[in-house]
């Protein structure tokens, strides 16, 4: 048996309502936790993306690319270890304005972190940051004991290190369209 | 009727409702045979099917599983694509398990729902049902439409996923608002779309590499599925089994791509398949694999399943390939254009002491099982001679639908067919209640030929309201029901596995006979091999639908059976 490692799964899409529901199935019916997921356009105009993280087998891996390049809307699955890729998270922290003066060791967390303040106002502020999960998670930490009205983090946003080949692809399946049909309707 | 015309740029427009729409848009598919049961939120379309009567002719099921079931008949034995209708809300649930069944089995099928108005979405309105998200994982495609420009292209996008690449049910909602609301249709099919690659391209390289395996092989053999009937592929793979001269067998769905008694056939793999196919699986050296998607119930472990033989897959969905088992070779595309590629690059050959194997343990089964099957020694009838009885009279040129069970294994292990799409049977899903409304379906796809429904009389009972279809619609189907009063295959597995506890298999059964009188079918119930004969002969003769029970004995058992998580070379004859 192969090793579970973290992958990130970059899923090209055409937009359209109930394809997650469609993707997200694909790892249900496998018992697979999707750890995090983002949902954005792409850098192609018209093509969506979804980029989902899962730990899995590289074998298991393999076999839901398949599953997910199945479903009629998705253009192509990519999927890259951490080494192949640059991930990152964002996370935002509301805490009670006092604190800032009150407590001076949240000042230390914020500089050390290179955390940037959002909003303050008299009440409560906004502080966000942006980084590797155990950054974010060495924050939470620090800032816990203080106390934290609200935390959210989002999903992964990645990019890989190498070439994504999604435009060529296009490309040339637009050019075998004009081929095979005499058209293009993309 | 108020039809108004006009000509856009270059193409001419009608006005009409969403619902009218729809009718032009199935007859433009070809869609003139399709099942279904109304409902309110689908009345508008029904209204006009009321009105287009000449062009659609539309079957009301007695329940909206029969209309799927029906529709996934019809495909089979057409190869066009299945159409089923239903209502919002449990006459969409209903036929979930239709779906669910297509999907599995890659059968083409559409199937159309009405869904409350748009302004109900959401608001659990009376007969309001999630279709879209239900169906999402049994579906090919599914899309819920809400506004009436939507349905042309749409529902040629439906048609075309369908029946495209690895063939599959797609389902179309579409809220009563859309299908009263006007637009201007024009209607253009569907021949691509961006992020669908039906079919892969051929490689030219991993082609030539194939024959070159395959004409170095001492000891191969073919598994073929239903790939090469979905691929129109006969034609092509006979010649490719007979230049190479490898020994052929097939799963469930691939019956009757090549004649049964083809001297090339070898027979069925998998649970209940032949002996000689399964137990030299493990013998050969090159497994050729075409268009078969090596299920569970054909490899049995997976761990010990032909791990000494290069594997060579020709498969349309690469997702199929190295899913369960590893393939060396794998040769992606429609499997008509793939076998007539390769076929110039192999070698004539006989394989002649290869062959001798399968024969000489063919002998050992016909002793084993075969024999006792079909030419029974003992008083009780047996499901085996049944089949090869209705076999002999249909010349092998019937088309038997079987249910799910003992007399689906019998009726695919016995019958001998001649020509492709000759059975029509719940492969991947194992759906009991499917014989019935699939045998109507395909009748009535293929009236020149003789369909005969041999079903359990647990199946049966699951659609038996369908023979309301048979009366109305006057379907003639030839119907057999092998009664050993119990859930045979479940109490086979008690027998086997649960030290003989028969929990909730056994059946009281009601007067089977007078239910088909019911409904107005000439019906007849025979227990003893005298009476059988004759009563098979009377039934294939009669020109309407025919009814016949047949008492079989209670406790026999289906053989060989490679058990749950053995190797298909341990298969048991006994």
């Amino acid at each position: 048996m192969s090793e579970v490692k973290t992958f990130t799964v970059n899923i090209y899409t055409e937009n359209n309502i109930g394809l997650l529901n469609r993707i997200s199935a694909i790892f249900q019916r496998r018992k697979i936790n999707i750890e995090s997921l983002s949902a954005s356009e792409s850098e192609i105009d018209d093509v969506f993306k979804f980029i989902i993280v899962v730990n899995v087998t590289e074998e298991q891996m393999a076999k839901i690319q398949g599953q997910i390049e199945r479903q009629v809307e998705v253009i192509k699955a990519f999927y890259h270890t951490d080494e192949e890729t640059i991930f990152t998270e964002s996370a935002l922290f509301k805490i009670k304005s006092n604190l800032l003066f009150e407590e001076p060791q949240i000042q230390n967390i914020i500089k050390e972190s290179q955390a940037r303040i959002v909003t303050v106002n008299k009440d409560f502020f906004v502080l966000e940051k942006a980084g590797r999960r155990s950054e974010i998670e060495l924050v939470h930490r620090e800032l816990k004991p203080f106390g934290i009205m609200q935390f959210t983090r989002s999903g992964r946003i990645a990019v890989t290190k190498t070439e994504m080949p999604i435009s060529t692809l296009l490309q040339r399946i637009e050019e075998s369209n004009e081929v095979a049909f005499g058209k293009s309707q993309a | 009727m108020d039809v108004k015309t006009q000509n856009t740029s270059d193409t001419t427009t009608t006005t009409m409702s969403g619902s009218e729409a729809l009718i032009h848009c199935l007859v433009a598919e070809g869609a003139d045979l399709i099942y279904g049961y109304p409902g309110g939120a689908i009345m508008p379309f029904y209204d006009e099917l009321h009105k287009h009567q000449d062009k659609i002719k539309h079957v009301l099921t007695r329940h909206e599983q029969g209309a799927t079931h029906a529709a996934q008949g019809f495909a089979r034995a057409t190869g066009k694509v299945g159409v089923a209708i239903a209502t919002s809300g449990p006459g969409a649930t209903n036929l979930i398990t239709g779906i669910a069944d297509a999907q599995i089995d890659s059968t083409p099928m559409v199937c159309i729902t009405g869904q409350v108005g748009s302004h109900l979405l959401g608001s659990d309105a009376f007969q309001e049902t999630d279709i879209i998200g239900i169906s999402t994982p049994v579906t090919k495609w599914n899309h819920q439409i809400t506004r009436v420009e939507e349905i042309p292209e749409v529902l040629a996008k439906a048609f075309y996923i369908a029946r495209s690449g690895r063939p599959g049910p797609v389902l179309i909602d579409i809220t009563k608002d859309a299908q009263f609301a006007e637009f201007d249709f024009a209607y253009a099919k569907c021949d691509y779309i961006r992020s669908y690659t039906p079919t892969p391209a051929v490689n030219d390289t991993e082609i030539a590499q194939a024959a070159k395996v395959i004409n170095e092989a001492k000891k191969p053999m073919i598994v073929w599925g239903q790939g090469v009937i979905l691929g129109e592929a006969e034609n092509e793979f006979k010649a490719f089994v007979e230049k190479s001269g490898i020994p052929a067998a097939w799963t469930i769905l691939g019956v009757s791509a090549i004649p049964t008694e083809h001297p090339l056939n070898v027979g069925m793999v998998g649970m209940h398949g032949n002996y000689a196919p399964n137990v030299l699986t493990n013998g050969c050296d090159v497994l050729i694999a075409i268009g078969m998607r090596f299920d569970d119930r054909v490899t049995g472990n997976l761990a010990t399943y032909a791990k000494q033989a290069k594997v060579i897959h020709f498969e349309i969905d690469p997702a199929e390939v190295n899913k369960n088992v590893k393939a060396d070779i794998a040769i992606l595309g429609n499997s008509k254009e793939t076998l007539a590629k390769i076929l110039p690059h192999i070698e004539q050959k006989s394989h002649k002491a290869w062959h001798q194997k399968f024969k000489d343990l063919y002998a050992i089964e016909y002793e084993k099982v075969i024999k006792n099957d079909i030419l029974p020694t003992k008083e009780g009838l047996t499901m085996g001679e049944v089949v090869n009885l209705i076999n002999k009279q249909t010349n092998g040129e019937a088309i038997i639908v079987t249910d799910v069970g003992q007399h689906q294994m019998v009726g695919i292990r016995y019958a001998d067919f001649k020509k492709s799409k000759s059975n029509i049977t719940s492969g991947g899903l194992g759906t009991m209640g499917f014989a019935l409304p699939a045998a109507i379906g395909a009748k009535m796809g293929a009236p020149e030929r003789e369909v005969v429904a041999i079903i359990g009389d647990g199946g049966y009972q699951m659609t038996i309201q369908e023979l309301g279809v048979i009366f109305q619609a006057e379907v003639p189907v030839k119907i057999v029901v092998l009664n050993n009063e119990f859930l045979g295959m479940v109490r086979q597995w008690q027998q086997l596995f649960f030290d003989k506890r028969y929990a909730s298999t056994t059946m009281k059964n009601p007067n089977f006979c007078k239910i088909a009188e019911a409904y107005d079918i000439d019906n007849q119930k025979v227990s003893t091999r005298e009476e059988l004969g004759p009563a098979v002969e009377k039934m294939i003769a009669s020109k309407d639908s025919f009814f016949l029970e047949v008492m079989v004995e209670k406790e026999d058992n289906v053989f060989p059976m490679i058990p749950t998580g053995a190797s298909v070379s341990d298969i048991r004859l006994e």
